[in-house]
């Protein structure tokens, strides 16, 4: 595609803390609707948007069992955004920041993931047509 | 291409990280060649003051020895080549002075603002 766009994404927030995530993957997943290109740089709590391990519960409150719930877990809407920026003939790269992995303890992350440090983020930004960082917001 | 990081939001985890997270992002891009410069606004501003000291964090035995050290990971930034930047009015409004800062600090006013953000290729608000 010689003239697909490229997109890249800063993301501080933690899953589950903000509604400046979901809000993040809605603006990828227009993206990926589009076939563009999208980079994902997670920093700090965002590192846990792909981990691999959120596990879906019911909710007794809801009065629903963890199949009627359909909680959404992160891990599965990103590896969603994944597939459907390739069928769209774009892609997702999402790097995690290494350090901010190891001192949560979330290396396990959804295929397609990979670790990456700040000169990653700036290798990618330098390409795009544009750069958005989400910020985490006290 | 050259970029601005904009420090707003102050202390975010600075005692768990023993820096300012996109201080030390900023450090790292320019470490690996990037040009970027740094922009403190609201309360951000108080990373340049020389007096503030974060040690004393303790929970039982443990005790932290590394406390962050805002002011000192400014110089830092600035002996690298990193410009650091600092909204005048917002200084000024939490009853700070220049003379209560490191050396080397660039002042900007809210007015002037428009220009430096002109003058980058990518800001990125923090």
């Amino acid at each position: 595609m010689a003239d697909q766009k490229t997109l890249t994404f800063a993301l501080m927030d933690a899953p589950f803390e903000s509604a400046r995530s979901t809000t993040a993957l809605r603006l990828i997943d227009i993206a990926a609707r589009r076939g563009y290109a999208v980079n994902v740089f997670a920093y700090e709590g965002a590192v846990y948007l792909p981990f691999a391990h959120q596990q879906a519960h019911p909710n007794a409150v809801h009065g629903r069992t963890v199949e009627e719930e359909n909680h959404v877990l992160p891990r599965v809407l990103i590896a969603s955004l994944f597939e459907e920026a390739a069928k769209n003939g774009g892609r997702i790269d999402w790097i995690n920041c290494g350090l901010c992995v190891d001192e949560r303890g979330a290396g396990e992350a959804i295929e397609g993931v990979r670790r990456g440090s700040p000169a990653d983020f700036w290798k990618m930004a330098a390409v795009s047509d544009s750069t958005l960082v989400i910020g985490t917001r006290s | 291409m050259r970029a601005l990081n904009i420090i707003e939001s102050a202390y975010r985890a600075t005692l768990e990280e023993q820096d300012d997270t996109i201080v030390w992002f900023t450090r790292a891009i320019k470490n690996a060649g990037g040009d970027i410069d740094i922009l403190l606004r609201s309360n951000a501003v108080n990373y340049g003051v020389k007096t503030q000291d974060a040690q004393g964090l303790k929970f039982g035995t443990w005790r932290q020895t590394r406390p962050p050290r805002l002011a000192e990971d400014l110089s830092g930034a600035l002996e690298k080549g990193i410009a650091v930047i600092l909204v005048s009015e917002d200084l000024a409004e939490r009853g700070l002075k220049p003379t209560d800062l490191i050396g080397g600090i660039e002042f900007v006013g809210r007015s002037e603002m428009a220009t430096l953000l002109g003058r980058y290729g990518q800001v990125w608000y923090w």
